[in-house]
C-alpha cells in the first residue's frame, strides 16, 4: 500500500512539474511561434533515369561506369578531396588487370622516404599504397579552400542521408535560385566565395561547380556531360564507400534461400510435433 | 523446482550414466530446457521472444569477440579500424553489420518480451524475481549498447557519448567531478574509448550471468501463460522438448530471415549517416540522437524544457536538465515497482477489460515516444513528447494502482486445459456451456486464482 501511495504521489508530482513548468510555457510559445529560420530552397535528391546499376537486390557494378567515375575522381575531385580508405590494389574491382593496377598506382605520387638518407620524398605509388591526400593537414586544406575543409570521399555516399542520390544531386545543384523561393526567404543571400546549391544542407556551399561539360575526356569515348560525369563519379564513390556491396547482396540471396528452406522444414516439424494436441479453439 | 509429473532424466548408456554420476550437466539441461521441463500448453507466440533474446545475446557475443580481434580502442585509429574490418577482413562487413543490426534485433525482441510481460502481468507473484532480474538485464543491455555505439568513433559516437555522460553533470554537488571521473576527462577521449571498450567486452558476460539467474528464477514457479491461470495438473502442460523447441525453432528461423534481409540488403537502415564520419570534437552534428532503441527514454529526457522555479521569484529549485535526468532514470526504475503497483489478482490482460484499454493507450504512448525521441527538437514534437511523457508516468504510477483497485475482472477459466479445450473434466462446478466455448462466457468465479 505504501508503494502504491508513494507511486501515486511521485507520479502526480512529476507530471505536474512537467505539465506546469515545461508544457505550459512551451505551449504558449507553440501557440504564438516566433518566425522560423526558414529556407524555401532545399530540394529532394534526384537520381539518374533508370537508377544506378548497383541498386536493388539484384544490382551489380557497371565496371565501365566505375572506370569512368575513377577517371573523374582522378582528374577532378582528387585535386582537393582525399580517398584515404581506398588502396590502389582495390582498383582491381573496377575490372583492371593486375598490370594495369600497377601502372595506375605508379601514376600517383605518394609520400615516402628516401632509401639512403631517410628524408621525406615523393615516390610513385605501388598497389598496396593508399590514395594520397591532396593536403598535408587540415590547416593547409583550409588555407587553400577559403576556410573550408574538403571532406574525405571514401565514405561520402554512406555519410550523408540518401547519400548516393545526394552526391549525384549535389554535382548538378549549381543552379540559379528559383525567384519564387527567393521571395519566400527575403534574407537569403550567397556570400562571396560560396556558391548556391539547392541540394546542400546549408544552401551555400564552398565547393565551386566542378563537373563542367567536357572537363574530362573519357577514355571510352562517352560524352562527358555534367549528368554523365555526376552519375559516373557517384557510382565510383559508392564502390569506394563499400567495395563489398555486391558481394553482400549476392551472399544475402543464398543465406535467405537457406533460411527460408530451414524455416519451412522447422514449421513442418512444429506442425507434426503439435499434431497430437487438441486444436486450440477460435 | 518443477512439477511432480515432470519427466526425469534417465541416462541410457554407460557413458551417460558415468557422466550423470560425476557431473549431472545433461540432467540439468534436460530439466531446464528439455523434456523434463513441463510448460503450459497454451503459450502463444508472444512467449517466443525470451528464447530469441537468448539467441541474440549469444550471437552478439560471438560476432563481438570476432570484431574485437580486429579492433583497436584508440581514438587515432578506431574509425579506420572499422574500415579495415569492412574492407580487408574476410567477411568483416558481415561481422560488423551483423553485430550492429544484431543489437537492433536484440532490443526489438526484448521490447516485445517486456510488453508481453506488461500485458499478461508476468511480473506478478510468484514471478516478481524473474521480472526484477529482467529489468536488471535491460539496464545492463542499455549500458552495453550505449558503450558499444561509441566504439566506431564516428560523429554520433562521440557526440552521443558527450551528451549521455553529460547527464551525470546534472547531479547536484558531485555531478561535475563524477562526470570527469566517468569520462576520464572533460570530453570523450582516448581514456573514454578504452574504458568503454573494456566494459563493452565485460558487460555481455555479466548479462549472461543474470540471464542464468533469470531462467533459474523462472523454473521455480514455471512459465506463465496467456490465461493467467496457474498450472494445476499434467494436462495443462506439455514437455518443453519437443513441443516448444519445435515452436521456438521455426520461429527463430522466421526472425532470422527478417534479420538476414536487414543485414544483407539494408544494413544501414537503422543507423545514422553521421556515424560514417570520423569523430570531430570541433564539429557538432545538426541533430544528436542515440540509436533508435533509446528513443523513448531520450524523448522523456528532452521533454523537460523548463526549470522548476518558484513562480514570479525567479528562484530555481531544480534545473530542467536534472528534471529530465531524474525522469529518464525513473522511467525505467518504475518497472522495478511494477509487481507492487499493480495489485489486481488477475494476471492476463484478456480478463481485465479496463486494464486492457489503458494498456493499448500505453502502447500508443510508447510508439509516440519512439517516434519523438528521434525527431528534431521543435514544435509540435516537444509538446507531444511532454504529453506522452506525462502519460507514461501516469500509466504506471497512477492508472495501474487505481485500475487494479476498481476493476471488475471477467470470469476466468478453471484451468489451462479449459482455456484451451473449452471444457475441463476436473472442474468442480458445471462446465462452460459448450455453445459459447469462450473463456469469458461464464466460467465459475471460484476458478480465480488471486495472486496475493
Amino acid at each position: 500500500m505504501t508503494i502504491r501511495l508513494g507511486g501515486i504521489i511521485f507520479g502526480l508530482g512529476l507530471t505536474a512539474v512537467l505539465l506546469l513548468w515545461s508544457l505550459l510555457p512551451g505551449a504558449l510559445n507553440f501557440a504564438f511561434p516566433e518566425k522560423p529560420d526558414y529556407y524555401a530552397f532545399q530540394e529532394k535528391n534526384i537520381s539518374p533515369e533508370g537508377g544506378f546499376s548497383f541498386e536493388g537486390p539484384m544490382g551489380n557494378w557497371d565496371t565501365q561506369q566505375l572506370q569512368r567515375g575513377y577517371q573523374v575522381y582522378k582528374e577532378v575531385c582528387s585535386a582537393c578531396h582525399s580517398l584515404q580508405y581506398v588502396a590502389f590494389r582495390n582498383l582491381e574491382d573496377l575490372g583492371y588487370s593486375e598490370a594495369e593496377v600497377r601502372a595506375e598506382a605508379a601514376s600517383w605520387m605518394v609520400p615516402g622516404i628516401d632509401d639512403k638518407d631517410g628524408s621525406a620524398i615523393e615516390r610513385p605509388g605501388i598497389p598496396t599504397d593508399y590514395f594520397p591526400a591532396p593536403y598535408a593537414n587540415d590547416v593547409e586544406a583550409r588555407a587553400f579552400n577559403n576556410n573550408a575543409i574538403p571532406p574525405d570521399l571514401s565514405l561520402i555516399t554512406k555519410a550523408r542521408k540518401d547519400g548516393v542520390n545526394y552526391v549525384y544531386s549535389l554535382m548538378q545543384g549549381y543552379n540559379e535560385p528559383d525567384p519564387a523561393d527567393v521571395a519566400k526567404s527575403p534574407d537569403f543571400e550567397t556570400p562571396p566565395g560560396l556558391y548556391f546549391n539547392e541540394y546542400f544542407y546549408n544552401i551555400n556551399i564552398a565547393m565551386p561547380p566542378q563537373l563542367l561539360p567536357d572537363i574530362v575526356t573519357y577514355a571510352d569515348g562517352t560524352e562527358a556531360t555534367t549528368e554523365q560525369m555526376s552519375a559516373d563519379v557517384t557510382a565510383f564513390l559508392t564502390w569506394a564507400g563499400e567495395p563489398s556491396l555486391i558481394q553482400r547482396k549476392q551472399t544475402g540471396f543464398f543465406v535467405i534461400a537457406f533460411l527460408l528452406f530451414a524455416t519451412g522444414l522447422g514449421f513442418l516439424s512444429y506442425k507434426s510435433v503439435w499434431a497430437g494436441m487438441k486444436p486450440k479453439k477460435k | 523446482m518443477s512439477f511432480a509429473w515432470a519427466n526425469q532424466y534417465e541416462p541410457k548408456t554407460d557413458f551417460t550414466k558415468w557422466i550423470d554420476e560425476k557431473l549431472p550437466l545433461p540432467r540439468l539441461v534436460y530439466s531446464a530446457i528439455g523434456a523434463g521441463y513441463p510448460v503450459p500448453r497454451n503459450l502463444n507466440y508472444m512467449w517466443n521472444f525470451g528464447v530469441l533474446a537468448g539467441f541474440f545475446l549469444v550471437f552478439q557475443i560471438i560476432t563481438g569477440v570476432v570484431l574485437a580481434m580486429h579492433y583497436a580502442a584508440n581514438t587515432e585509429v578506431a574509425f579506420g579500424q572499422i574500415e579495415h574490418i569492412m574492407r580487408d577482413v574476410n567477411y568483416g562487413w558481415l561481422m560488423k553489420y551483423g553485430h550492429a543490426n544484431g543489437a537492433s534485433f536484440f532490443f526489438m525482441v526484448i521490447y516485445l518480451h517486456i510488453f508481453r510481460g506488461f500485458y499478461y502481468s508476468s511480473y506478478k507473484a510468484p514471478r516478481e524475481m524473474i521480472w526484477l532480474l529482467g529489468v536488471v538485464i535491460f539496464l545492463l543491455m542499455m549500458a552495453t549498447a550505449f558503450m558499444g555505439y561509441v566504439l566506431p568513433w564516428g560523429q554520433m559516437s562521440f557526440w552521443g557519448a558527450k551528451v549521455i555522460t553529460g547527464l551525470f553533470g546534472a547531479i547536484p554537488f558531485i555531478g561535475e567531478p563524477l562526470q570527469v571521473w566517468l569520462v576520464g576527462g572533460y570530453a570523450p577521449n582516448d581514456s573514454t574509448l578504452n574504458r568503454f571498450f573494456s566494459l563493452h567486452f565485460l558487460l555481455p558476460f555479466v548479462i549472461l550471468g543474470v540471464v542464468i539467474l533469470h531462467i533459474w528464477a523462472l523454473h521455480i514457479p514455471g512459465s506463465s501463460n496467456p490465461s493467467g491461470v496457474e498450472v494445476k495438473k499434467e494436462s495443462d502442460t506439455v514437455p518443453f522438448h519437443p513441443y516448444y523447441t519445435a515452436k521456438d525453432g521455426w520461429f527463430l528461423g522466421l526472425i532470422l530471415t527478417f534479420f538476414a534481409t536487414m543485414v544483407f540488403f539494408a544494413p544501414n537502415l537503422l543507423g545514422h549517416p553521421d556515424n560514417w564520419v570520423e569523430a570531430n570534437p570541433l564539429s557538432t552534428p545538426a541533430l544528436i540522437v542515440p540509436e533508435w532503441y533509446f528513443y523513448p527514454f531520450y524523448a522523456i529526457l528532452r521533454a523537460f524544457t523548463g526549470d522548476l522555479t518558484i513562480p514570479f521569484t525567479g528562484i530555481v529549485l531544480i534545473e530542467a536538465k536534472l528534471l529530465g535526468v531524474i525522469a529518464m532514470f525513473a522511467s525505467i526504475l518504475v518497472w522495478f515497482f511494477l509487481p507492487w503497483l499493480d495489485k489486481s489478482p488477475v494476471r492476463s490482460g484478456a480478463y481485465r477489460p479496463l486494464f486492457k484499454k489503458f494498456f493499448w493507450v500505453f502502447v500508443v504512448c510508447m510508439a509516440g515516444l519512439f517516434y519523438l525521441g528521434g525527431a528534431k527538437p521543435e514544435e509540435p514534437f516537444i509538446v507531444l513528447s511532454q504529453i506522452f511523457t506525462a502519460y507514461y508516468f501516469l500509466h504506471f504510477l497512477v492508472i495501474l494502482p487505481i485500475v487494479s483497485q476498481i476493476e471488475i475482472p471477467k470470469p476466468m477459466p478453471f484451468s489451462i486445459t479449459e482455456a484451451v479445450l473449452g471444457r475441463d473434466d476436473d472442474a468442480g462446478s458445471p462446465p462452460t456451456p459448450p455453445a459459447a466455448g469462450k473463456p469469458d462466457s461464464d466460467a465459475p468465479d471460484g476458478a480465480l486464482q488471486p495472486a496475493e
